[in-house]
């Protein structure tokens, strides 16, 4: 894996017997030792520990930069105050989807965007091209590294790592989608209370040669109430049961927000790239949504036919067997008459036709805390 | 390292055969199941079927992917083990015990000739895992 990029924690991930894989170029940790299921169950029943440095940060100033952002993502940017964050898709003319995204506005004219890090150079010249003079695009994402605690324990165990003065202001008392920058580990540190496991939890950015003091103090203080590294298979299957979409699976420059079930992060009554494209897909309404299916004897997969009285209908964006709900789940995109709850389907697996149904997402929710 | 039980009989791609008179137990090894993950569905032919040596006869499902689960030997399927059908994680917990898979009433004793012993088997996983490491 020569050719592959690593973190800053690879050391760390190597010592934790880190099964390491190529995940966008990078040599990322798919699971440790203690395998997908534990680790899928820590994150739900206690805190899991993200190495998420492969990701991408886009820092944008200057006066206008929150309007230039707003009219390039789909959801309601300028309507954001600082120490907020939102979700939110870049799309193009056609409508379709670039990458999905979370900007966060740091200060009055200063915002952060976390991208995919397979779209990295993609976005990066997609937003070039659209950004106005004077808003200045700084692409810190090889300097900067991201860990996500998730799980009911996150706020206790990062609060305890975090300046005294600070706890209640930056950890415990920041709202969901909040954001903020703090001292953890003795780190200058931006941090957020957003994830992708339909868990509590945070995101902290932190330089690359802070990363492995924080991460170790992180696990040294949470190793007692149950914190453990997590790969990208539990990062998967905790996103998949939480119904988070993954770009490159369920979405991407083929597929519009409405077919995709994400209109609801599309504002249609401002002026966005692309606005107009969605406008009319949600006029017209679409051919075809993605459902979720649950699906009785066996696992399906990405790109698994879906089947509607032995005739394909459609295909599985993601599949998995999901360890808190104790269910094998997929997306599949199907006609939009067949995408609705009830419906009784099938998918190929093997060249057999097993029972699937399309059910209610997500496929988890976690209980009021 | 994986255990290796030493009154087994392997296959290079990781099942293991238990003889008795004209019955064979199959399962797949220690190794095989450390290198899936976590098993969570496993698909075995049924009673009366007949497998082939070295042919695909189930399926085990990790959480991560499928992987075919290759006839040690042929023969005719004499009963497959519902208990891991209910349970797959049983291949982790008990890859030499509860997790195995079918009885086969053995076609061609000869067969049991193309298998490697336990000696053989821990070098084939020791270059397995040297190549995986690359």
């Amino acid at each position: 894996m020569s050719d592959l990029k690593q973190t800053p924690l690879h050391a760390e991930h190597v010592r934790a017997g880190g099964k390491m894989v190529e995940f966008a170029g990078y040599e990322m940790p798919i699971q440790y030792p203690t395998g997908i299921v534990a680790e899928h169950r820590a994150v739900r029943t206690n805190a899991g520990l993200f190495d998420l440095s492969h990701m991408g940060e886009f820092f944008f100033v200057g006066d206008g930069a929150g309007a230039a952002i707003d009219g390039l993502v789909s959801s309601d940017i300028a309507g954001l105050t600082v120490g907020q964050a939102r979700y939110g898709l870049l799309t193009n003319e056609r409508g379709t989807i670039v990458d999905d995204v979370i900007v966060y506005r740091l200060a009055d004219d200063e915002y952060l965007m976390v991208v995919n890090a397979a779209n990295i150079a993609k976005d990066h010249d997609h937003i070039q091209k659209h950004l106005p003079k004077g808003v200045g695009l700084d692409d810190r994402s090889a300097e900067t590294a991201l860990i996500a605690i998730q799980g009911p324990r996150a706020a206790t165990i990062l609060s305890s790592v975090t300046d005294l003065e600070e706890r209640e202001r930056s950890i415990e008392g920041l709202p969901p989608f909040g954001v903020t920058r703090a001292r953890v580990a003795n780190s200058r540190a931006i941090v957020a209370r957003t994830g992708y496991t339909g868990e509590d939890g945070f995101e902290v950015f932190v330089d690359n040669d802070r990363a492995p003091q924080v991460w170790s103090r992180l696990l040294a203080a949470g190793e007692s109430t149950g914190l453990i590294p997590i790969g990208l298979g539990a990062r998967d299957t905790l996103r998949l049961e939480a119904r988070f979409s993954l770009y490159g699976n369920d979405i991407d420059e083929t597929t519009d927000p409405i077919e995709a079930g994400l209109g609801w992060t599309t504002k249609l009554d401002k002026p966005f790239l692309g606005r107009d494209a969605i406008a009319a897909a949600k006029e017209r309404g679409p051919k075809r949504r993605i459902a979720g299916l649950e699906v009785t004897g066996g696992v399906a997969r990405h790109g698994h036919e879906v089947v509607k009285n032995g005739t394909v209908v459609g295909h599985v964006t993601s599949g998995t067997f999901g360890p808190t709900v104790q269910k094998n789940i997929a997306l599949a995109y199907v006609p939009a008459e067949l995408a609705k709850v009830g419906t009784a389907l099938a998918v190929r697996i093997r060249d057999k036709d097993i029972p699937a149904k399309v059910v209610k997402t997500p496929f988890y929710k976690r209980s009021a805390p | 390292m994986s255990s290796v039980p030493d009154d087994l009989k392997y296959s290079k791609e990781h099942e293991w055969v238990r003889v008795d008179g004209e019955t064979a137990t199959v399962g797949i090894t220690a190794f095989a199941q450390e290198q899936l993950g976590d098993v969570v569905f496993v698909e075995l032919p049924e009673k009366g079927a007949r497998v082939k040596q070295h042919s695909s006869l189930g399926v085990v499902e990790s959480v991560k992917a499928a992987s075919d689960v290759y006839a040690p030997i042929s023969g005719e399927v004499l009963e497959r083990n519902v208990k891991v059908i209910e349970s797959p994680e049983l291949v982790n917990a008990q890859p030499y015990g509860d997790g195995w898979m079918i009885k086969v009433r053995l076609a061609d004793k000869g067969e049991l000739g193309a298998l490697l012993s336990p000696a053989d088997y821990r070098s084939h996983i020791g270059e397995s895992a040297a190549a995986a490491g690359d």
